[in-house]
């Protein structure tokens, strides 16, 4: 099994949430992040005074998959979440040894 | 103001009282207005600053404070007698020109409470909450009362002797407020963070609603400076209006120019601005006059809030760029936009009055300026040493929230304040209902 994490721009979440879907992916994970990548963030102004904002708003979406699965999750991902602009994001995978259903206590697999 | 007894005349009355009502709305409306431009972490005590100089100034006021400002003159013009302490002697029947004179003491004292609450914008963060309610009462006693007396009060040096001109209080408010600011705020020294950290507003919406509901609460500041609902409050009224909006597009064309963007904050301190400078001379200038004082706060005052990271004082939400340098404009500016038909007599360089009205508005500003300063920063230095003016580093760096008031403003989510009270804890709030 993999987890795949992708950092995307929060307004490109529904693309993501749909691609998964239309993908037959039951379920996920999602919460609010923040960080910057090459672009750094932007400068706010208050009263004449600027503020740097290096940290940009971004949503952290998780799902483990089988690993059969896991360059079509990657690629519905990424084609979801492209804007084409800076800033657009990161997706990475990593192994998973095991997974447990915590009302059923079914494990691997079967607990997806 | 015509202070002479003339029998009360109920539309007069009327209108003050709506005016009493409109000035003390505008001390909510500023802590609103500073609230929101503080960090999450002190926006309560923030509030709380503002709240309760409505409670501490109204019991001085009553105390001593009104017959001290507005009781005859015992001295030179410097300060009122003990006549009416406790208000004694003042009853349903006193009249003050044409109103109840308790009415003329209220509306009075609603200019104290603001006047007190706007220092607090330059302390903003890191003021010990107990050296501020003692510092409140005795500021109000020796600094705005005496300054108000030499204004406005009977026989006062200011305007009955060097005739200068101040309507509804550019130099017992703005003035006092900004240079009083300035000592605290040198006495308490920068936050922690000044010029590395960006403080940067927690709610620019609370800010917009603040300033709204001071420009609302400003007629009747200006307007009821007319002390009667006459031809002289509606061009009070209408000076306010005009210098409000171009004190707003002043602020914005600095920005435009200056920063490449038109803000939310610049909008708000441009129109606030613009009321801080209008104050003295709404009911002096001509309408062209109240036009051009706006702007030229709008765009002073905005330049004016950079000063403290040029010079390094902390005025935390710049009670000096706002209230110091807006009431200085428009105090001065009266020396060149007095007209005759509003001020029954003196008129500016612009109107052929020559320069000793400016001359005169000059004096003023610099004495009361002068004044305040130094007396507050005596008042500070003494309470720092004496009960400490100043938060702990743990209290500033966890906000006075939570250290001083054991509050938060806001939820923030499962994992903080608002989380769900755990199973363990229950029968212990359910034990402490039943006892209750």
């Amino acid at each position: 099994m993999k987890l795949i994490t992708a950092i995307v721009k929060p307004y490109r979440l529904d693309e993501v949430k749909t691609a998964l879907q239309e993908l037959g992916i039951h379920g996920l994970t999602v919460s609010e992040a923040s960080g910057y990548g090459r672009q750094r963030g932007h400068t706010e102004v208050y009263r004449g005074a600027e503020y740097q904002v290096d940290l940009v708003p971004k949503v952290r979406i998780e799902v483990v998959v089988e690993d059969a699965d896991s360059d079509a999750v990657i690629d519905a991902i990424v084609k979801a979440a492209q804007t084409g602009k800076i800033g657009d994001g990161k997706v990475w995978a990593l192994p998973v040894e095991t997974v447990v259903r915590v009302r059923t206590g079914e494990r691997g697999p079967d607990a997806l | 103001m015509t202070l002479a007894a003339q029998g009360i005349d109920t539309g007069d009355t009327a209108w003050l009282l709506a005016a009493t009502a409109l000035v003390l709305l505008m001390t909510p409306g500023l802590a609103l207005f500073y609230g929101g431009m503080v960090r999450t972490k002190s926006v309560l005590n923030m509030l709380m600053m503002s709240f309760v100089s409505i409670a501490l100034v109204t019991v001085v006021w009553l105390a001593a404070g009104y017959s001290l400002a507005f009781g005859d003159d015992t001295f030179q013009g410097l300060i009122g007698g003990l006549d009416h302490a406790g208000m004694k002697g003042l009853g349903p029947d006193s009249v003050q020109g044409t109103v109840p004179t308790l009415l003329f003491a209220t509306f009075q004292l609603t200019f104290a409470i603001i006047t007190a609450a706007l220092i607090s914008g330059a302390i903003a963060d890191r003021a010990k909450f107990g050296a501020w309610l003692v510092f409140v009462p005795v500021w109000a006693l020796l600094v705005y009362v005496p300054v108000t007396h030499w204004v406005w009060g009977p026989g006062g040096w200011i305007l009955d002797k060097l005739g200068a001109l101040d309507f509804a209080g550019g130099l017992p408010v703005e003035i006092t407020s900004g240079a009083s600011g300035l000592a605290l705020a040198l006495v308490l020294g920068p936050r922690l963070g000044f010029k590395k950290d960006a403080m940067r507003p927690h709610n620019l919406p609370m800010v917009v609603l603040g300033a709204g509901l001071l420009w609302f609460g400003w007629f009747g500041f200006n307007a009821g400076s007319a002390l009667g609902a006459n031809g002289l409050a509606a061009a009070a009224f209408l000076n306010t209006l005009a210098a409000g909006c171009t004190g707003l597009l002043g602020w914005l064309f600095v920005e435009q120019k200056r920063d490449g963007h038109p803000t939310t904050l610049g909008a708000a301190s441009g129109a606030v601005a613009g009321l801080v400078a209008i104050t003295p001379s709404c009911g002096s200038v001509s309408l062209l006059g109240a036009l051009v004082v706006g702007l030229a706060a709008g765009v002073l005052c905005s330049y004016a809030v950079s000063w403290k990271f040029k010079l390094g004082y902390d005025d935390s939400l710049d009670v000096v760029g706002v209230h110091l340098v807006g009431g200085v404009v428009g105090t001065l500016l009266i020396g060149v936009f007095a007209v005759e038909e509003m001020t029954g007599g003196p008129e500016g360089l612009l109107y052929g009055g020559g320069l000793a009205q400016l001359g005169r508005q000059l004096v003023a500003v610099a004495a009361v300026g002068a004044y305040a300063f130094l007396v507050t920063y005596g008042i500070g230095k003494l309470l720092d040493k004496a009960i400490g003016f100043r938060a702990s580093e743990e209290q500033e760096h966890t906000g006075l929230d939570l250290t001083v008031h054991a509050e938060t403003a806001y939820d923030h989510g499962v994992l903080g304040h608002g989380a769900p009270v755990s199973a363990s804890s229950v029968p212990s709030a359910q034990k402490v209902k039943s006892q209750a």
